[in-house]
């Protein structure tokens, strides 16, 4: 059994369809990633020692347990105490917690590379804890923190498969389908490969380009 | 059912599924840190074609998703006449997938070697061999092992995906017993706890136990 162009010239628009909501996966996942990371943020930088470790604590464990099975648990078990959500809603907030953790992380990593005699200067010159954030220790964090920022985001779509055992229709659910019902997994799964390589390769190097971009406007590369 | 009769009856069947993880895990972790060495030697290598290889194989490995990999190994293989057992398949396809990127920080850590060590090594007119196994070698275990921590943990939970091409690890024993007694928060929580319990007392010690052999070895006391 070779490799069949008619077959494969004939489910590619239902792939394609499907890529789109691969696509609309992570980004969706992405953005609530980006905001949940802020809190779990807020909750390591509160003064308040017990909100920090069950902070850590929860972050610890979001961490180091799969996400695939995080996303059986909010699946199959929030409708027992009567929440019913949708397969996408459940793939999402999943998503945006487990990787919410990863990029407090990185923001964590980023306002810490900020030397510290940035804040005394900031001190020394009487500037609100407000105004030190937005002027002075923001715009010098987010370039630390965009190579982490952009490699979540790459790992968020290549993570957007495991959306397909709950039954989320993207990309990989609809090759699964397609090789079902045809009795054909060659080339679906190659497809999904291919897909995959064509769209993470130039985001990966674009995050790089970014990376460098910033680095440059601050005048940390003189090129 | 109370929590404790769910343990009685469905206890055993969990700790099986966990010791098939384990399996997984340390199989999969001894074949991508083979590979990782590897390949992170050839990136680095003068010969373009050498060069060119590595290049390709971790480019591929790290920009398509794993699970699309594992699928891959599994059901597309047999098209070729290659039929992989799934526990093999799974191991084959994490130890690739990690592989990748493994020989990325083998790569970074190598380059990370003072070049004056380098140097000196020639100075003192060791064969290129011996310079790599006696010199460089020894010097990158720490400045990697920190990563590779990282990256193992992150194996662990990866491991949870073989459960998709039908290994019988812990995640299929708790899917199992769910779709039986579709008491969801019991076993996805139990398997939750038992891959937390793996991550946080037993791997990231034994993790942290060789990244400070590793320290001694080249008389950094202390990380």
């Amino acid at each position: 059994m070779g490799w069949r162009w008619d077959f494969t010239f004939e489910i590619l628009p239902q792939m394609a369809i499907a890529t789109l909501n691969t696509i609309l996966a992570a980004g969706v996942g992405y953005a609530i990633a980006l905001v949940v990371g802020l809190f779990f943020l807020l909750g390591q930088k509160t003064p308040f020692k017990i909100v920090n470790w069950i902070n850590r604590e929860i972050v610890e464990f979001i961490r180091s347990t799969p996400l695939l099975i995080q996303l059986f648990f909010v699946y199959f078990v929030l409708p027992q105490f009567g929440i019913t959500l949708s397969a996408w809603v459940c793939g999402m907030i999943t998503i945006g917690l487990h990787f919410g953790t990863y990029l407090s992380e990185v923001y964590r990593g980023a306002l810490e590379g900020v030397p510290k005699s940035q804040w005394e200067a900031c001190r020394a010159l009487n500037f609100s804890t407000i105004y030190t954030y937005r002027r002075i220790v923001l715009p010098q964090a987010f370039p630390i923190a965009i190579p982490g920022m952009g490699n979540y985001l790459v790992g968020i779509f290549k993570d957007t498969p495991l959306l397909s055992t709950i039954g989320v229709a993207e990309l990989f659910h609809a090759a699964t389908a397609v090789g079902g019902y045809n009795y054909r997994y060659l080339e679906p799964y190659t497809l999904v490969g291919i897909i995959f390589l064509t769209l993470s390769i130039p985001a990966a190097m674009w995050v790089r380009k970014l990376e460098n971009d910033v680095n440059k406007a601050q005048g940390k590369i003189k090129k | 059912m109370t929590y404790f009769e769910f343990l009685n009856e469905h206890g055993v069947t969990l700790l099986l599924g966990t010791v098939t993880t384990v399996k997984v895990l340390v199989c999969s972790m001894i074949l991508y840190v083979i590979i990782s060495m590897i390949f992170g030697l050839m990136r680095l290598s003068k010969n373009r074609v050498i060069q060119g290889i590595a290049t390709v194989y971790i480019e591929f490995f790290r920009g398509t998703s794993l699970l699309v990999q594992l699928f891959w190994a599994y059901y597309v293989l047999p098209f070729f006449g290659i039929s992989l057992e799934a526990f093999t398949a799974g191991v084959v396809a994490l130890g690739l997938n990690f592989g990748a990127y493994g020989a990325e920080i083998v790569r970074a850590g190598i380059l990370a070697v003072p070049r004056g060590q380098w140097e000196a090594a020639h100075a003192l007119n060791f064969s290129p061999a011996k310079r790599i196994k006696r010199i460089i070698i020894p010097q990158i275990f720490p400045i990697i092992l920190p990563p590779a921590a990282n990256l193992t943990v992150e194996l662990l939970k990866a491991t949870a995906l073989v459960a998709l091409v039908t290994v019988v690890d812990l995640t299929f024993e708790a899917k199992q017993i769910n779709s039986i007694t579709w008491l969801s928060a019991q076993c996805f929580g139990t398997a939750l706890l038992i891959y937390y319990i793996i991550a946080r007392f037993a791997l990231v010690p034994f993790l942290r136990w060789l990244e400070i052999l590793a320290a001694r070895k080249v008389g950094k006391e202390r990380i």
